[in-house]
């Protein structure tokens, strides 16, 4: 299974926000963080993090400094700010309404569609 | 488990620095050059991805994959070209002219030259026109009362039909005009008074902040626009100056060669040639910060270099004057030219703010402009000083409540750079602290500006 483009998208931001909640971080070791988390079913085209994290950065949600990397890299470090971390709580808020809305929906039609795994379904 | 090579983590007992073999050194700088030379990925951007770039192959490389494989599997992750550059270009929207080029233009905004001669030949008219009706001579402030706010709603016509925004957005510029000249209208105005003279200057910033609600295509609140419009009047006043000098000689030289025929044209270039060049020019000069934007965008950033460090000697002198001279001896005339001298620095910020790439590092051109700023605010200081037991000995004139605030407005404005300059050369900071607040602090002048064309003239019986 592949998560889909779309639904990538909509959770980027919010990933990475969480991500950076955990502490401050650089571009790939939040994309292994992701991976991590995702049990590797969410596979980002990397070079795509940077543009978002400059999004998130100008929108206040984000602030970030250069660094060094431990072989002397020039690396640039993110952390969260108290904006992104209000974020954070609405985009939970958003998504627990939408994933609520979507379970309810399935409850409902529980015999028309196959279940996930043999005795996954809740 | 993703089935690729793809350890979860670094592995810790792998050699650091694996990525030394020459052949992929030579293939990383190659990559790195096709990146950059995308318009709109910079280079600092390309640190970022290279750093990327270079973590994914040392851990490839420490889960057993040889060097060159490991670089095609970290360039395959790393997404197509294309797309990464793109996305930059979304990201780094403030020209919006790269992200055109890379869509392959669609969707730019209207642009031929001959509907913007019509519009030039109107912006002409707006100035002419009032002339016909009301003698400048007579009553100047009536006239330019009247001109000016037409002119300016002639050029934001002309930006609000490149950009095919709606008409609540022309007509909100059309109630800003229409107000200025109900009141030059309804204001008793002497030919001679202080406020007219003040009620211009400040229904002018007024107006152009309507011209910024149809450049921004109504979308003033957001702060991008905001920005690309203090970079257009930045532009648009280099282009009216190089067009005035290239008019001015010709028409000085059109002057001489007319005498020397026995015909007197006067009348015809003062009366007819000016006022419709200077409007025509208005236009003109907007057409050409939008559609030769990569011209100004070069020079931008090199006046800054020569005018910022230019600028701060001269303000340091200016403080050695004040210091061997023992303080401002004449307080009349004093706070306008530190206005000036403030709104210089401004300028000289904005302009060195907008051409900086906002994620880039501080260097030694921040630690200049705070050094700038900085001066600037002392000598304001000096003059206020020197004005506080003096300006209320003569009581409060218009002249002086106007330059006592647009100081107030400026001395907040800077005080404010100043100290987020500092916090970029403490914490190395983006630049994005400093286009909030000088983005968001446009409003203000606005209002003090209406303040000054609504209120100070009744205040002080039009005197």
């Amino acid at each position: 299974m592949k998560v889909s483009k779309d639904l990538m998208a909509a959770s980027s931001a919010p990933l990475v926000l969480a991500i950076l909640a955990e502490g401050e971080s650089y571009g790939y070791a939040i994309v292994r963080r992701v991976r991590e988390l995702s049990d590797g079913e969410i596979e980002w085209t990397d070079g795509l993090l940077y543009p978002l994290l400059h999004r998130l950065e100008d929108a206040g949600h984000v602030e970030s400094r250069w660094g060094q990397s431990d072989t002397g890299r020039r690396r640039r470090y993110y952390r969260l700010t108290a904006a992104g971390t209000a974020e954070i709580t609405e985009q939970r808020r958003q998504w627990a309404a939408v994933a609520a809305a979507l379970e309810s929906a399935w409850d409902g039609v529980r015999q028309a569609i196959t279940p996930l795994a043999p005795g996954a379904a809740p | 488990m993703s089935p690729r090579h793809t350890p979860h983590t670094p592995d810790a007992g792998a050699a650091p620095a694996a990525t030394s073999s020459t052949s992929v050194e030579a293939e990383i700088a190659r990559w790195r050059s096709y990146v950059v030379a995308r318009s709109s990925v910079t280079a600092a951007d390309a640190d970022e991805l290279e750093d990327h770039l270079r973590g994914q192959i040392d851990d490839l490389t420490a889960a057993g994959l040889a060097q060159d494989e490991a670089f095609l599997v970290a360039i395959k992750r790393m997404g197509s070209q294309a797309d990464v550059a793109r996305e930059f270009a979304r990201t780094h929207s403030r020209r919006l002219w790269r992200q055109l080029v890379l869509d392959g233009g669609e969707s730019r905004p209207r642009g031929t030259a001959g509907p913007m001669l019509g519009f030039a030949v109107a912006a002409g008219l707006a100035v002419k026109l009032p002339w016909l009706a009301i003698d400048p001579e007579r009553a100047p402030f009536d006239y330019l009362l009247t001109a000016m706010p037409l002119l300016l709603t002639v050029l934001a016509a002309f930006l609000w039909w490149r950009r095919s925004d709606s008409a609540a957005t022309l007509a909100t510029v059309g109630s800003v005009a229409a107000g200025l000249i109900a009141l030059g209208v309804a204001y008793p105005f002497d030919d001679s008074s202080d406020t007219a003279t003040l009620a211009l200057l400040h229904g002018a910033i007024v107006m152009w902040l309507g011209v910024g609600i149809a450049y921004a295509a109504g979308d003033w609140r957001s702060r991008n626009a905001r920005m690309d419009f203090i970079r257009f009047t930045g532009e648009w006043l280099i282009y009216m100056f190089l067009i005035a000098t290239g008019g001015g000689v010709l028409m000085g030289v059109s002057l001489a060669v007319f005498e020397g025929l026995g015909l007197d044209p006067i009348v015809a270039i003062t009366e007819w040639v000016l006022p419709l060049g200077v409007g025509g020019a208005t236009v003109v000069a907007a057409w050409l910060v939008e559609s030769k934007q990569e011209v100004l965008e070069s020079i931008a950033p090199a006046l800054t270099r020569i005018f910022a460090p230019v600028a701060t000697l001269a303000l340091v002198a200016m403080l050695g004057g004040a210091a061997v001279s023992g303080g401002f001896q004449d307080s009349r005339d004093v706070l306008i030219a530190v206005d000036l001298v403030l709104v210089v620095v401004l300028g000289l910020v904005l302009y060195s703010i907008s051409a900086i790439e906002p994620s880039s590092p501080a260097g030694w051109t921040d630690r200049l402009q705070l050094a700038l700023v900085v001066a600037a605010l002392a000598l304001d200081v000096v003059a206020l000083v020197a004005m506080a037991d003096r300006t209320f000995d003569g009581g409060l004139t218009p002249n002086r409540v106007a330059t006592l605030g647009m100081n107030l407005v400026l001395l907040v404005n800077l005080t404010g750079t100043a100290w987020l300059y500092l916090q970029r050369l403490l914490r190395g900071t983006a630049l994005t602290a400093l286009l909030r607040w000088q983005t968001g602090y446009l409003p203000v002048f606005g209002a003090w500006a209406a303040v000054v064309v609504v209120a100070l003239p009744p205040l002080f019986a039009f005197a």
